[in-house]
């Protein structure tokens, strides 16, 4: 399995043609304590950049973005209930959805982990 | 990932280069996160807003205010001239005695709300940081001659709130604990004055205190030494006033409305409202008379989906208002919020709708506050 990361900050974890994406972890820490995470219906389709969940924290609404394209086969429905499990396992129980990949190629363009970690360092 | 409504403090960010507050070492000593606010940048948060929200609540809080305009006033025919300017009752305002009052401008809009104590030998008002040069240039219009106007800008405002500030408050400054809400007195600290009032934004017990800008930062050594309290940011600050029903100036209060729709006509007292001769009268004589047609009500929210400022209020498919601030509230585990409702649809209990990114979401008129206020009168 590889990891991938946008600089939206999320990741992405690719299995086949299913990937599973979610916010990272210095993302959190940007944001907060989560309260409410709003995320897309099953079978919502996405190009690579587009809004796909919202997350709420105590002071304000961010947009996620799907980091690429693809079809929603799964939504984390822990995060109704459990809003703040992005803040305590963000990059694995915090995950987000899970998309069926339209477009493989552009993985391409998302950082591996330690390219991500540079990028965080310089902002 | 971005953020796609920036914060209230946010969007107050002026487009000058941004000022260091007298403590702004020492927020980040404690490690606090910065963001831009009326014109400063400020503490937005140290350990996290939800953390700091309820330890404020259960024991004690240390907010820098400083940005706020503290303004002193001396001059002959003082207390006639202020009431000309504003609607409080200053004649009767005992020495360290504190009230809440507004600045209205000639068709009765709020330009500002703020607090006037009378002290020994001046009167003392603290106005919000993003209009206090506004305030000024207004106040300088509109006071006569006579009056002299000095903002004190050497001073640095502190506030200390929560159910223990007392407790640490007075270990630091012995006496204050003999204060009751909304009364001010003087008090010395290591040779330094102080000016402390039983007040503050957060509907919990606690004071606020004036400091020479230079002492600023050992007196806050000294009170975040104490077991009961910690820095608490801007985040924090606007979840509790949120909670405590207190409205925000720029959001919840703006030119557009008047003291009667936004729910503030306690701060004028009776003698005033019925006689006048303060700037906006006309429109608070009327709104009193006829109701104002527009009202800032609370609002309690289903689920848990948080409306913020700016989604449209909806009785079916009428929309019938804006919120004016809104978000999770900590202590109540629920998103709450403020708005502007038509009067028809502001009564308690109205059920209504609020439009979130193109969904309804359940509301009602709730009464604020939302956590019940927990001040310190003489009566408890």
């Amino acid at each position: 399995m590889s990891r991938y990361f946008s600089e939206d900050h999320e990741w992405v974890d690719v299995e086949g043609e299913i990937a599973t994406v979610g916010i990272t972890d210095y993302a959190q820490g940007q944001l907060g304590d989560i309260v409410f995470v709003e995320l897309p219906a099953e079978g919502a389709t996405f190009s690579k950049g587009d809004d796909a969940a919202v997350v709420e924290s105590v002071k304000a609404a961010s947009d996620v973005y799907s980091p690429i394209s693809g079809e929603v086969v799964e939504v984390n429905g822990d995060l109704e209930e459990d809003p703040a499990l992005v803040n305590n396992d963000a990059e694995d129980e915090g995950w987000f959805f899970k998309l069926r990949l339209s477009d493989a190629s552009e993985l391409e363009g998302l950082m591996n982990e330690s390219a991500y970690a540079k990028f965080v360092e310089n902002l | 990932m971005s953020a796609s409504e920036t914060s209230a403090h946010d969007t107050e960010t002026e487009e000058l280069p941004l000022q260091a507050l007298p403590l702004d070492g020492w927020h980040r000593a404690q490690g606090a996160r910065m963001v831009g606010f009326a014109g400063y940048e400020m503490p937005i948060q140290y350990e996290g807003i939800m953390a700091e929200h309820l330890w404020t609540r259960e024991s004690a809080g240390l907010f820098d205010v400083s940005h706020m305009g503290q303004l002193s006033f001396t001059g002959e025919g003082l207390d006639a001239a202020l009431e000309e300017v504003i609607p409080a009752s200053i004649a009767t305002l005992a020495i360290g005695r504190q009230r809440y009052s507004l600045l209205l401008d000639e068709e009765g809009g709020i330009l500002d709300d703020l607090m006037v104590s009378c002290r020994p030998d001046d009167m003392y008002m603290v106005v919000n940081g993003a209009t206090k040069y506004d305030d000024i240039a207004w106040l300088l219009e509109h006071l006569p001659e006579d009056v002299t106007m000095n903002l004190m800008d050497e001073h640095a405002l502190l506030a200390l709130q929560g159910p223990k500030a007392v407790d640490a408050l007075a270990r630091v400054v012995p006496g204050v604990e003999k204060l009751f809400f909304m009364d001010c007195a003087a008090f010395i600290w290591n040779g330094h004055a102080l000016w402390v009032s039983r007040s503050g934004y957060t509907g919990e017990d606690g004071f606020e205190i004036s400091i020479p800008t230079d002492a600023a930062s050992d007196f806050a050594d000294a009170l975040a030494g104490q077991p009961e309290v910690k820095p608490i940011g801007l985040g924090a600050r606007d979840s509790l006033r949120l909670e405590a029903g207190l409205p925000l100036y720029g959001h919840d209060l703006t030119p557009e409305i008047g003291p009667i729709g936004a729910d503030l006509g306690f701060a004028i007292l009776k003698k005033r409202r019925e006689a006048g001769g303060y700037i906006g009268h006309t429109r608070v004589a009327k709104e009193l008379a006829e109701g104002a047609p527009v009202r800032r009500v609370g609002l309690s929210i289903e689920g848990r989906m948080p409306a913020r400022e700016g989604a449209e209020i909806f009785a079916g498919k009428t929309k019938v208002g804006t919120v004016t601030s809104g978000g999770f509230a900590p202590s109540v585990g629920a998103p709450i919020a403020m708005g502007w409702v038509d009067a028809a649809h502001a009564g308690e209990g109205t059920a209504l709708e609020i439009e979130v990114r193109g969904k309804r979401i359940a509301a009602r008129v709730a009464p604020m506050p939302f956590v019940p206020h927990r001040y310190y009168r003489k009566t408890s």
